[in-house]
């Protein structure tokens, strides 16, 4: 779902995109693959829990880099994001048969009409608790 | 051990080009569940007026790592990379990475605190292009959780 990008109708608070995404561990070992990131925490329950985790979890910059799609799609062009930032609050957990879904909710924290710009804040949960915090994407309108 | 607080404001050497491919990118994307034609579709990229392929947000990050592994690598940095977990991550864009990029990152520390046993370290690096202009910077928090 994707709401209206007129930074004359937009209002603070206003919910302009949201998404659920499912996350299995086929989607981590994918991730792995395309960015390199080959820790076995991501994708070996024995190495995650020897480390003391509860289980496999899904890349942080994973998290990261789903939750801005719904924005991304939003604003209809990737290089409409200026600026995009997170903090890593919970591990994400992926179970290996039922795996974990993150729920993106992108609402409007700022408006800036004269620069043309909006600061988009991302509630991002898996299982009612939020995963991220601060997660913030400053786009151009 | 801790981290070392004298490599605060240390610059690392600028990292070998990487040059960004079109596929690279379509596997990163789907990888993060784009489905934005521009990241995908040369056609649909070029209709939004860029050269090719436009990479994920998040796509800086392949560049970055290649700098933090320089920094952990650091024989006096003192960062346990078994007990690194990553604090906070930010990407302040001049423009987004385009396929046929060349791209080079260079890091430079910018802040060690410690916490309740727990080492943090900041670092930023800025990825320029081949005609060195800035392309992105990418600023990570990582966590050395202390020892149990």
């Amino acid at each position: 779902m994707t709401g209206s990008t007129d930074l004359g109708t937009l209002a603070v608070g206003d919910v302009v995109a949201e998404a659920a995404f499912p996350l299995t561990r086929d989607s981590l070992v994918r991730y792995a693959g395309a960015s390199g990131d080959f820790n076995p925490i991501h994708y070996r329950d024995d190495v995650a829990v020897s480390v003391g985790l509860p289980g496999v979890l899904a890349h942080g910059m994973l998290t990261m880099g789903l939750a801005v799609q719904p924005v991304s799609d939003w604003v209809g062009d990737p290089g409409r994001i200026l600026d995009y930032q997170v903090r890593f609050t919970r591990p994400v957990v992926v179970d290996p048969e039922s795996g974990a879904e993150v729920l993106v909710v992108a609402k409007v924290g700022k408006l800036d009409t004269e620069a043309g710009q909006a600061r988009i804040d991302l509630t991002v949960t898996v299982g009612e608790q939020t995963v991220l915090g601060k997660a913030q994407a400053l786009v151009r309108l | 051990m801790p981290i070392n607080p004298d490599i605060v404001g240390r610059a690392l050497e600028p990292t070998a080009p990487y040059l960004v491919g079109r596929e690279k990118i379509r596997e990163f994307s789907r990888a993060v569940f784009a489905t934005n034609p521009i990241n995908l579709d040369p056609a649909a990229a070029q209709a939004a007026g860029y050269r090719d392929v436009v990479a994920p947000p998040t796509f800086p990050i392949v560049i970055q790592q290649l700098t933090l592994d320089q920094l952990l690598a650091e024989p006096d940095a003192g960062i346990d990379f078994s007990r690194v977990v990553h604090g906070d991550q930010r990407f302040s864009y001049t423009r987004p990475i385009v396929a046929g990029d060349e791209l080079t990152g260079r890091l430079t520390v910018t802040s060690v605190k410690t916490l309740a046993g727990n080492s943090m370290v900041t670092a930023e690096t800025v990825v320029a292009d081949a005609s060195g202009e800035h392309v992105v910077t990418a600023i990570s928090t990582l966590v050395v959780r202390a020892e149990d």
